[in-house]
Formats: structure tokens, C-alpha cells, sequence
């Protein structure tokens, strides 16, 4: 049976638990820390000795962690890419701009827990060798920033941060940066033009990594809030012992955010592919099933961007059997154990671990509509693919919603959305644009084309035109 | 309305300003202090602001008119942001966007802020605001709101004094 499995959120939610720093030291608060600045260096069988910070980069690559943003790619190897011998600073940016639209779980930590993601960054940012660290919070929680900038002071006090963090001859300054409202800012290259002060329109990969060029074109390390919570629970307990938790290759926890058509909608941590999709919205202890009456019609599974899923959709997928060898398993989209593999062989991503319930009384094209008017919004506007094609078919959508809908619009939906992604545009925001309104086509095309259908009908009885014009006119 | 410079204001963008080896990336921070104390960011402040960071005045322009956060006009006494995106709009948000339009005499279809004529309240949509949890949500200003069902909204407004 699924359970949740505590680890970032262990105290979050316990009654009298407060973000203040006295409550987080009387809960073993930065031992994580002491910890790590205590690592002595060790000698290797070549004669060459690893340093503490270089002990801590390699057991955050054994542990197996998995950038919690969205992307899922491996923090050890984020890391490993930084540019350690251009002489310049290397900085650390927190991604605090939680804006992909079903994802609250950073918001949990921020508010409830801030000194965990405190201590994880300053571990990571002794790991990386970085001397100052920004987070970039997300200009609509306002709330959070005071908390944390109030964290950063309690933990200046305690010399946890600022000159000479505890006696070691180690520095770090920290500070908290407020965005403004843009969703392209959670996009770590336009993170770091928005920091710098400018328009956050995002970078050109090659040459622009960030782990090279980043900020003022120094490494940069740009990690997510989660991640770098699970980095201080690394140390702690080693990542090996990190690495077992979870499923291979999907190690550590997850922490889920449910929302939509759900009795319980909310956030769950669970052992990541531990749960099943199916186990997330139906059981008790979590979403607890869909509202009496209602059967499931469509499930955003990890973020707005990420594909959708059809209720009754079938998927082959690679599993190992007992013996170890590779058999394909005929798996209903209930049954996707909750992890970033499984939703990749799907054909959609565990992304932001934000999963949207659709029941069937959602209007499925006014659902994709609602989500194509968010990106036309959201769009930067520098590539012309995006800023176009986002507007199209947010425009193409709207029309279909609102009685002004042609049969064709469907198609001429999909080609759009098939235009845009695809190293058309400078960023993955172009793909995140497309890939709902592809999937949507894709699953439930007969609603686009029904509704198209319908208006031209309408509209061909109020012109007092014969009953189809097309066909009138053949 | 001319634009004035507190000393904590002052105060507060030499901090800001501290925080940064450029100059230049306290832009956004910067502005974010300038709209608490004064509502809105004018043209006056904007100069100001440039001298401050030694920028030339177009390179703050254009993000104020990037950021949907930061407004070139005065707002309402009372912003209103009503959460617009999916699982809000699942849970209502659209009806509750209208409720405050028409308590307001607002055109609950009107693209973009409105305010209304006596200046006390601005009335928007606003993209995802990372709740979607406890939809539908809004915020008041600063001030955060959950589960915001219809009577709750009568509330808040009767609250705005």
C-alpha cells in the first residue's frame, strides 16, 4: 500500500512547528551543516586526497538526486559541469519562482519550513565553493520573501551565514530576490537575466550554460527549492542511504501537488514511484477519489505543460521481472507508479510533480483553452515561433469557446502547435506552449472538431443559410 | 503628484543596491520598493531610480513594461488579484472574478486591471498564483486568500474600509 514518506515536509505540518530558527535548532536544524564543514579530506589509493566540499559533490552523484523543477536531470551531474578553473566567483541561485500552474510545494517549504532550504543551500553552496547566493522568488509571494529574508537574518546572527561561518574561514552571503509576475523567469536562463536587471528573455544554450556563463557570465549552479532541501537530508544521512529511498533511478522523495477535480485536493510526499497516479488520486490518504457521481476524464500529471493523459489510456512499459530481465508491461494510466521514468515512457513528464484531475464534467476544449491563454500571456516574445504561435492558438481556442468555432480549427490547431517546438525557439518554453495542445488534439480531437462543427451549424441557422455553407458551396 | 524620496526609501534602495556586485541587478528590487511606498512606478521615480543605479533610464522602462507586476499607473487603494488558471478556474475562479466585477460595477469581461471610478479597488485576473491546492485563490494587496467561496468574498470586501 502507498504511504506518504515524510522527509522534506517531516515537521512542516506539526502542530507548533514555526519558521523561526529556535524551532528548527530544537529539531536538529543545521547538524547538517556542522556536518558537512567538519567533513575532514580523505586520502584516495592514487595518493590524491578529496577535499570536504568534493566529498559532498560525489555522495549528492551517488545519491542519485533529481532536479525537482522539472527537467529531473541529475543535480551531481548539474554540478560537476561547473567551471572550476576560470577564476571567477561561481554564484548559486535558488529557483524559488514556483509558477508552473498546478505546483504549490515550494510555497509549503517557503512559508512553513525556510530554514531547511536555508541549510541546504548554504551546504550546497560550500560543496560549490560559492561565496554569494541569491533566491529568486517569484514576485506574487510577497509573504514568503519577508519569511525567508527573516530566516537569512536569524541565520546571520548565528554565524551560520555571513564571514567566517563557524569558525571555519568559510564565507557566504545570501540574499533574496523578488521576480514580478513573469513565468519565463522560472526558466533558469531567463532567472538570470531577470537578475541581473534586465528583461528575463532566456539564453542561448550553446554558449550561454549556466554552469559556464551564468550569472554576469560567471558558473552559476541554478537549483530548484526542493532540490536543495534534499541535498542538507544527503549529508545527513549519506547518499547511499538517500539512494534507497525511492526506486532506482528515481531516488529520494517527491513531493506531490494535487489539485483539481479531487475530494482532497493538496500536497503529498511520497517515496518517489512509490504511488501510482491511480494510488495519488483515489486513495484515502491522499486525493481520495473524484467527487461522488463523477468519472475521470483526463489527468495533467506533472505540470500544465506536461501531456495529458486520457482516462483508460493503456501504455507499454520496460520493467524488469524477478530475474532481471527486461519484459514489456501492458500498464493503464492509473497504474504509472509516480516517478520521472515510467511518466517519460508514457510519452508525458512527472515534471513539477503537479498533477491536474479533470473529471467528466469539464468542457475539455475550454480546459485546453484556460491553459493556451495562460502561455499566450506568458510568452517572452523574443522567439517569433513561441510569440506568435502561442497567440494563434490561444486566439484559435478562444474562438472555439466562444461559439465562433470552425470545424477546421482542430487541424489548424495542431499544425501551429506542431510549428513551434522542435529547436525553433531559444527556450523550452516553446515546448511547454505546444505539447498540451498537441496531447489534447491527440486524445481528444473529436471534442475540438464536434465543437467546431457545432458553431458553424449555429451560425449557418442564424444567417438563415442552408443547413451547412461547406457544403453548399461543393 | 510629484514623486518624493523618504529617507527610508533611500535607505531601503542603499541596502538593496549592497546586495549586488552590479549595480544593475538591483533594478527589479529597486522598483519593487518604489511601488510599495508609492503604489505605482512614474516617470519621476524612474529617473530617480536610473541615477541611483547609474543606468540610463530605458534600461528600467523596459522592464517595468515587461513585468505584469509593476504598474505605470496609480492602482486602486485595494488590488484585487483573482487567480485565473486551471485548477482555479476548476474550482470557480471565473465566477468569483465576476462576483467582484459586478459588486464593483466592473465589466466581468474586460481584458487587464480595472479600477473603479472612486480609485478604492483594482480588479484583475492573474496567471497561476501556486495554490492550486486550496482553489480558488486571490490576493488582496499583499495579503493572501484560499478557498475563496462567494460568501468569503463579501467578507473581504466589507474588510476593505
Amino acid at each position: 500500500m502507498a504511504q506518504e514518506y515524510k522527509l522534506i515536509l517531516k515537521y512542516a505540518d506539526e502542530p507548533g512547528y514555526t519558521p523561526d530558527i529556535e524551532c528548527y535548532l530544537r529539531h536538529g536544524g543545521y547538524e547538517g551543516l556542522k556536518k558537512a564543514l567538519a567533513i575532514q579530506p580523505k586520502d584516495l589509493a592514487d595518493g590524491k586526497k578529496l577535499s570536504g566540499p568534493e566529498q559532498i559533490r560525489e555522495d549528492v552523484k551517488v545519491s542519485g538526486l533529481r532536479g525537482r523543477g522539472g527537467a529531473g536531470f541529475s543535480c551531481g551531474l548539474k554540478w560537476s559541469f561547473v567551471d572550476r578553473r576560470s577564476g571567477k566567483p561561481i554564484y548559486l541561485i535558488c529557483n524559488a519562482d514556483e509558477s508552473e500552474p498546478g505546483t504549490f510545494k515550494d510555497r509549503q517549504i517557503i512559508h512553513k519550513d525556510p530554514h531547511q532550504l536555508i541549510e541546504g543551500m548554504i551546504i550546497s553552496c560550500f560543496a560549490n565553493d560559492v561565496k554569494l547566493a541569491y533566491i529568486y522568488i517569484r514576485g506574487e509571494m510577497p509573504e514568503g520573501a519577508k519569511i525567508l529574508n527573516q530566516a537569512l537574518k536569524e541565520a546571520r546572527a548565528k554565524n551560520f551565514l555571513g564571514k567566517n561561518i563557524l569558525g571555519t574561514g568559510y564565507d557566504l552571503e545570501m540574499h533574496v530576490h523578488r521576480g514580478a509576475g513573469a513565468y519565463i523567469c522560472g526558466e533558469e536562463t531567463g532567472l538570470i537575466e531577470s537578475l541581473e536587471g534586465k528583461r528575463p528573455y532566456p539564453r542561448i544554450k550553446p554558449p550561454y550554460f549556466p554552469a559556464v556563463l551564468g550569472l554576469w557570465m560567471c558558473p552559476t549552479i541554478v537549483n530548484n527549492v526542493e532540490t536543495l532541501c534534499n541535498v542538507k537530508h544527503i549529508v545527513e544521512m549519506g547518499g547511499a542511504a538517500f539512494a534507497k529511498l525511492g526506486t532506482p533511478n528515481n531516488t529520494g522523495t517527491r513531493i506531490v501537488s494535487l489539485s483539481g477535480q479531487v475530494k482532497r485536493p493538496g500536497y503529498y510526499e511520497i517515496e518517489v514511484g512509490k504511488a501510482t497516479l491511480g494510488e495519488l488520486i483515489n486513495d484515502p490518504k491522499f486525493g481520495g477519489g473524484l467527487r461522488d457521481g463523477r468519472k475521470l476524464k483526463a489527468i495533467i500529471p506533472g505540470g500544465s505543460s506536461s501531456k495529458v493523459l486520457k482516462a483508460g489510456e493503456k501504455f507499454k512499459l520496460k520493467k524488469k521481472d524477478a530475474d532481471g530481465k527486461e519484459v514489456i508491461v501492458e500498464t493503464d494510466m492509473l497504474d504509472l507508479p509516480y516517478d520521472f521514468d515510467s511518466l517519460a515512457q508514457a510519452g508525458t513528464m512527472s515534471g513539477s510533480s503537479a498533477i491536474i484531475v479533470m473529471d467528466d464534467s469539464v468542457d475539455i476544449v475550454e480546459a485546453l483553452a484556460n491553459l493556451s491563454e495562460f502561455y499566450a500571456h506568458e510568452s517572452c516574445g523574443q522567439c517569433t515561433p513561441c510569440r506568435e504561435g502561442s497567440l494563434w492558438m490561444n486566439k484559435t481556442l478562444q474562438r472555439l469557446t466562444h461559439g465562433e468555432g470552425r470545424k477546421q480549427d482542430a487541424e489548424y490547431l495542431g499544425k501551429i502547435a506542431d510549428n513551434i517546438p522542435g529547436g525553433r525557439t531559444i527556450c523550452a518554453f516553446g515546448e511547454a506552449c505546444s505539447w498540451p495542445v498537441q496531447s489534447f488534439l491527440a486524445k481528444f480531437k473529436d471534442d475540438f472538431v464536434a465543437k467546431g462543427a457545432a458553431d458553424e451549424e449555429r451560425r449557418a441557422k442564424e444567417a438563415g443559410q442552408p443547413k451547412s455553407l461547406a457544403e453548399a458551396h461543393h | 503628484m510629484s514623486f518624493k524620496v523618504t529617507d527610508s526609501l533611500e535607505a531601503e534602495v542603499n541596502e538593496l543596491i549592497s546586495h549586488y556586485p552590479v549595480k544593475r541587478a538591483a533594478s527589479l528590487m529597486v522598483l519593487h520598493a518604489i511601488q510599495a511606498e508609492h503604489g505605482w512606478i512614474s516617470q519621476e521615480s524612474v529617473e530617480w531610480a536610473a541615477k541611483k543605479l547609474e543606468l540610463p533610464p530605458i534600461n528600467l522602462y523596459e522592464i517595468v513594461t515587461f513585468y505584469p507586476m509593476l504598474r505605470q499607473q496609480p492602482q486602486g487603494k485595494y488590488s484585487i488579484k483573482v487567480c485565473r488558471t486551471l485548477s482555479c478556474a476548476l474550482g470557480g475562479a471565473y465566477e468569483l472574478h465576476k462576483l467582484f466585477c459586478t459588486r464593483l460595477g466592473l465589466d466581468a469581461h474586460a481584458h487587464g486591471p480595472q479600477t473603479t471610478k472612486d480609485g478604492k479597488f483594482t480588479v484583475e485576473f492573474v496567471e497561476c498564483l501556486a495554490s492550486c491546492g486550496t482553489a480558488p485563490v486571490m490576493m488582496v494587496g499583499e495579503k493572501f486568500y484560499e478557498g475563496v467561496t462567494h460568501q468569503k468574498a463579501d467578507e473581504i470586501l466589507s474588510g476593505c474600509k
